[in-house]
Formats: structure tokens, C-alpha cells, sequence
């Protein structure tokens, strides 16, 4: 794995997939039983967590609970002074008003100016991220590691912190490597994303291709592909694919449990292929992935003008409306579609529970991937 | 209506009702055992005022509030890397080790004053060698010392391991990526976090080595600390010659320890 300088680099998984070790690994806090870890290229696999000016930024913030915001981010400056430039410690008075400029840098550059002389305990959580922030900052770090910064807090404070991270890596260049099992975070935040599973990193990619590409079905049902059918490449005309659904219920023939109920025992009325665009040639066994936001709902043929561009469309019946909140509403299918659209839409085209609609998406919408 | 709803209350507060009433044994067992005695030297107060006066009492109650103080700090510089390697550190043997540091605790204090006897006398293993550079131990003042550090420091020890446990090593990782030396880290991040804890057990192990009788009778009963002073004025004298002495001992180790407990609440709540 690479991360690129002054990249947001995002290691997305789920709970228990060994996220925060591997950021830990980085940090220097646990040394690795193989591998190597380099910075700059040079190999840092071995060297103590204070030699690698890396910033650490944990979940419950571990702000030191004994000292007060000021003196928390000032900790690494001091720690700084006396570990490298001995020899200038006679120079005291210099460096103190060096660290308190510093200081007052960080939480100006936060907004969090009036937090200074307060402990931590009387802090609210985004404010205590905020000054772990600021305290990783004080130090110039060349990387800044965030295990779940986000996770803590509650939504409104969450969407502040997410804008305050991004303007931090655009505006300082601070290379950043953010662990999560948030996709929305992970979407909204990242450069490239790295999927973490079981200890191991199994897809690397922007956002776009790991949310629209996954590399296998397991990826797909964690990054809330909820559309995964496997069939066979009947045809292939210039990319364009057409594939026989042999069992939209991709759980069963893939025998994962994990993956039930992700797509029903699909039969599509009137079709049974889906259009793609892929490069899998005749005969070969692929999973088709269909994120649910690709899909457009339609009261009949002639309310989406008769004929469009898209090359599927699916006739379907309403199985359930739930509401998945932010103004958007889950569509499910009898037949195990999927689709996301918004409660607006919903009203607008009086969709109802056991409604007849189709479902219509795009070639380029239906990613493959060799099963 | 409001007897009620007080009844209805009590109720739902059975459980701690039932607590107190079993606890308020042991703390009612405290406080007749010395209330009595406060309460009978209150009738002879000339007594007391007489034994504090005594230069012997005052230089027993000296010598042990003096020699608790010097095996306690004793027990806290070499006790607190002991606690924090127990408290960071898995290993093949670790319970052996935390067993042996806890024996003094279970083992007769007149056992373990024979025991310290046979090494720190004049002609034992430590004591022999010792003396020759000029530190006795049998009748002294750091034979005083020794019986008290031996049972009094696994109190020590325990509480501040329990109070490094209590710090989440994240702390020490994050002081480190700040930059932080390891000494750094475990002197501004670590000790500071653990200090209530440190403190309270550096407490109960000054107040467990002041009241050392039974250890400190058989290896240094000379100079005369407090409660080998108050046990001979008991079997010469009598109870009337013996509370005056007890009475001003327990006075004086209350206030302190009234005072330290306050200092490590003091320092416990300024963590948070």
C-alpha cells in the first residue's frame, strides 16, 4: 500500500478488520511481525513513534485529562525543544514565546482560540476533536493519522469537523491517512480509499471505482452495493454486454451467507439480462453490481418518453418504502432490486406498496466482475 | 400522601438500605474501639498533656512517624518502576513475581521480623557486610526502616500498579508520536494520570509501617519506636501508662493522615 504526499488517503472497513492496528503499525506504537513501513523512503519499520513526526488522532481524542488545551498542544512543541535542540535550552525565554505563538497558530487556524486555559473534561466531543487536532497539527507533522475521527460525534458536529479535515489537507498539504467504516465519510473525505477485510487490504482506488467498481462481492455488500446478480456473457458487442442473469440471488450460488438478502430471488419480469459495459467476452460466469442511486424509477415506458438511453429497464413490483433518512427512501423490489431515490420522487410519481414500476438504469451503471 | 410516596421510595432503596446496615458494623467497630479510648483519656487529660510533654514519647512518636516517612519514600522510588513494568508488561513468570512481592502481606509480622533478623543482624547475610561500611540495622534506626519497608511496601506497590492499568497506554503512544522520550512521556503523561493512586498507596504504606510492631520489636527494639514504647509502658505500668502514649500516637498519625488524604484527593481531581 501507498499513499501519496499530501494525498487523503482513507483505509475503509469494517469493525474488527484490523484498521486501526495497521494505523497504529504506521505510528510506531506496535512493531510489525513482517513488512516494511517507509516514510519518505526511508525505512522506518523499527523507529520509535517520537522519531517519526507522525500526528495521531484516536476516536475518544486522548487529550491529556491533567493539562489544559493550551498546554495539550503545546505538549509536543515542548517535548520537541528539549528532545532536539539541547543545546539551545538556554535560550528559554525565545522558545516559550515560540511555543506560545505556535500554539495560538493552531487555535486560531481551528477556531477554538477560547478553549485554551479549559481541561478537557469540560469540553464538548467536538471540541475535544478539534484540540487533538490542533495538538497533532502544533508539531508539523509530515503525515497526520485519524482512526475514526468522526465516529464520536453527532451529526451536525460531524459534518463541520469532516469540512474543517478537508480544508486542513487542501490548504496545508498535510499528507492524511483516515481509518473508518463510514463509506459516507469515506466518500465524501478521500483521494483514493483502501477497503480493509479480515486484515488485509483488498481493493485500492478513488472513491468513484471502489463505490461503482468493486473488485469482488463482498466489497459490494460493504459499500452498500445492494444490487449483485451473477449471470453468464451471452453476448459482447464493442463492450457493450449482454448478460444472462442466471441467479439474481447472488447469496445463494456464492454460498455466503453475508450476502443474503442482498438481492431476493430475482426474476425479471419480461427480462432476465442485464446490459452492461464490459470487457468479459462470450460464455464467461461474471457478478453484475448496480448501485441503488443508479437506479431510476418509472410509472410506465411512456413517463420516461418511451425510449431513453439507458439499456435497462425492468419491470418490478414495490415490495416495500422505507425511509433511510436525509430526505431519501429505499425501494425494494419483489424481485431483490434496490433502489434509492428521493422521498420527493416518491411522492411526486405516487408510488405506493405493491405498485407496478420499472426500474431503469444504464449500461454503465452495471459493473462486472469475472465470478 | 407524601408518607406514601417516601414509603414507595425506600423501597426501591432496599438494597442499599441493607448494605448500610450490615456495613455500619465495621465502621460502628472502629469507632467505639477508639472512641473508648478517646473518650476515657478525656477524663484524665492531665495524663495526656503529661505524656506530651515526655521527651521519650515525643522521640518515639518522632523515630516512627520519621522511619514510616523513610521506608515509604523508599517504597515509592523503587516501588513505582516495579508497579509500572507490572502494570505495562506481560511475561513468563509475571505472577510469580507480583506472588513474591505480596508474600509480606501474607505472612505472620513475627515471622517476618525473625526473618529480617536472620539476614540484617549483626552477623547476618546483609547485616555483617553492612555494619562493616558503617550502616547497622539490629537496634537502629534503619533496622526500624527495614521491618517497616518490608510490610508495609506491597501495599505501595499494588495501588500504584493498579493505578498505571488504569492509564490507557493510547496517552503514552499519542505523547510519543507528539515527540515525547519514553522518560518524558512516563514522567508528564503516566505518573501524573497514576499520582491519586500512587498517592493513596503511598499512604496506606506509610500508615501500615507506623503501626509495625511485631517485626520491628525483634529486629530493632532500640531506639524505642512508638508502639514498641507504648507495648512496654502496657506490661510495666499498665493500661493507665500505656493509652496517654496511644492516645497522642493516633492524634497525631490521624491528623496526617486526615492531611495526606486530603493532598491526594486534592491531586486526584485536578486529573480530571
Amino acid at each position: 500500500m501507498e499513499v501519496k504526499k499530501g494525498e487523503y488517503f482513507v483505509i475503509l472497513g469494517p469493525t474488527g478488520a484490523g484498521k486501526t492496528l495497521l494505523l497504529e503499525l504506521i505510528a510506531g506504537f506496535h512493531f510489525p511481525d513482517e513488512g516494511k513501513i517507509l516514510i519518505d523512503g526511508e525505512d522506518m519499520t523499527f523507529s520509535p513513534p517520537e522519531e517519526r513526526n507522525i500526528g495521531f488522532i484516536y476516536q475518544d481524542y486522548m487529550l491529556f485529562p491533567h493539562l489544559t488545551v493550551e498546554k495539550n498542544i503545546a505538549f509536543g512543541l515542548r517535548a520537541r525543544q528539549r528532545g532536539r535542540f539541547k543545546r539551545e535550552r538556554r535560550e528559554g525565554r525565545e522558545k516559550r514565546e515560540e511555543i506560545e505563538r505556535k500554539v495560538r497558530e493552531v487555535l486560531k487556524m481551528l477556531g477554538i482560540e477560547h478553549l485554551a486555559k479549559r481541561r478537557p473534561a469540560t469540553l464538548s466531543g467536538g471540541e475535544q476533536q478539534k484540540v487533538a487536532i490542533a495538538r497533532a497539527l502544533a508539531i508539523e507533522p509530515r503525515i497526520l493519522l485519524l482512526d475514526e475521527p468522526l465516529s464520536a460525534l453527532d451529526m451536525r458536529t460531524k459534518e463541520h469537523l469532516r469540512e474543517d479535515l478537508r480544508r486542513l489537507n487542501r490548504e496545508n498539504g498535510i499528507t492524511m491517512v483516515h481509518v473508518t467504516h463510514d463509506q459516507t465519510e469515506a466518500a465524501m473525505l478521500a483521494d483514493r480509499i483502501a477497503v480493509m477485510m479480515r486484515g488485509r487490504i483488498v481493493q485500492i482506488g478513488t472513491p468513484r471505482e471502489i463505490f461503482s467498481r468493486p473488485a469482488s462481492a463482498e466489497i459490494a455488500e460493504f459499500v452498500g452495493v445492494e444490487n449483485i446478480f451473477s449471470g453468464v456473457v451471452v453476448r459482447n458487442k464493442g463492450g457493450l454486454a449482454e448478460i444472462k442473469i442466471a441467479s439474481a440471488d447472488l447469496a445463494g450460488s456464492a454460498g455466503s451467507a453475508s450476502l443474503a438478502g442482498s438481492a431476493g430471488s430475482a426474476t425479471f419480469s419480461g427480462s432476465e439480462t442485464i446490459f452492461a459495459v464490459s470487457k468479459y467476452g462470450e460464455g464467461t460466469a461474471v457478478n453484475v453490481f448496480v448501485r441503488p442511486e443508479d437506479i431510476i424509477l418509472a410509472k410506465s415506458i411512456q413517463d420516461f418518453g418511451g425510449s431513453s438511453s439507458a439499456r435497462n429497464v425492468i419491470r418490478c413490483e414495490i415490495e416495500r418504502i422505507t425511509s433511510v433518512g436525509s430526505g431519501l427512501v429505499r425501494v425494494r423490489m419483489r424481485n431483490g432490486l434496490v433502489a434509492l431515490v428521493t422521498a420527493h420522487a416518491v411522492e411526486e410519481l405516487g408510488l405506493r406498496e405493491g405498485d407496478e414500476v420499472f426500474a431503469i438504469f444504464k449500461a454503465t451503471a452495471a459493473h462486472t466482475i469475472k465470478a | 400522601m407524601f408518607a406514601v410516596l417516601a414509603l414507595r421510595r425506600l423501597k426501591g432503596e432496599k438494597i442499599f438500605i441493607l448494605s448500610l446496615l450490615l456495613g455500619i458494623f465495621l465502621v460502628a467497630f472502629v469507632c467505639i474501639t477508639l472512641g473508648n479510648m478517646f473518650y476515657t483519656q478525656a477524663k484524665d487529660i492531665s495524663a495526656l498533656i503529661e505524656a506530651a510533654k515526655d521527651i521519650n514519647v515525643l522521640e518515639a512518636i518522632w523515630i516512627s512517624i520519621s522511619a514510616a516517612s523513610t521506608a515509604t519514600l523508599i517504597a515509592f522510588i523503587f516501588g513505582t518502576p516495579l508497579a509500572y513494568f507490572l502494570a505495562r508488561k506481560e511475561f513468563f513468570g509475571k505472577s510469580i513475581i507480583e506472588g513474591i512481592v505480596d508474600v509480606p502481606l501474607m505472612i505472620p509480622h513475627i515471622v517476618a521480623g525473625i526473618a529480617l533478623y536472620a539476614v540484617f543482624m549483626r552477623y547476618g547475610v546483609l547485616g555483617a557486610p553492612l555494619q562493616r561500611l558503617g550502616l547497622a540495622f539490629q537496634d537502629a534506626f534503619a533496622g526500624i526502616v527495614v521491618a517497616m519497608l518490608f510490610v508495609s511496601f506491597p501495599l505501595f506497590v499494588d495501588a500504584a500498579k493498579e493505578g498505571f492499568k488504569q492509564v490507557d497506554p493510547r496517552f503514552e503512544w499519542v505523547a510519543r508520536s507528539l515527540g515525547a522520550s519514553q522518560l518524558r512521556t512516563f514522567f508528564e503523561v503516566s505518573f501524573p494520570l497514576a499520582s491519586p493512586s500512587i498517592i493513596s498507596g503511598a499512604i496506606m504504606c506509610w500508615g501500615r509501617a507506623i503501626s509495625e510492631f511485631s517485626a520491628v520489636l525483634v529486629l530493632a527494639s532500640f531506639p524505642r519506636s512508638a508502639p514498641v514504647l507504648i507495648y512496654e509502658r502496657f506490661t510495666s505500668y499498665g493500661l493507665k501508662a500505656a493509652m496517654p502514649v496511644a492516645v497522642l500516637l493516633i492524634s497525631i498519625c490521624l491528623l496526617i493522615f486526615v492531611l495526606l488524604r486530603l493532598l491526594g484527593t486534592k491531586a486526584g481531581s485536578s486529573k480530571k
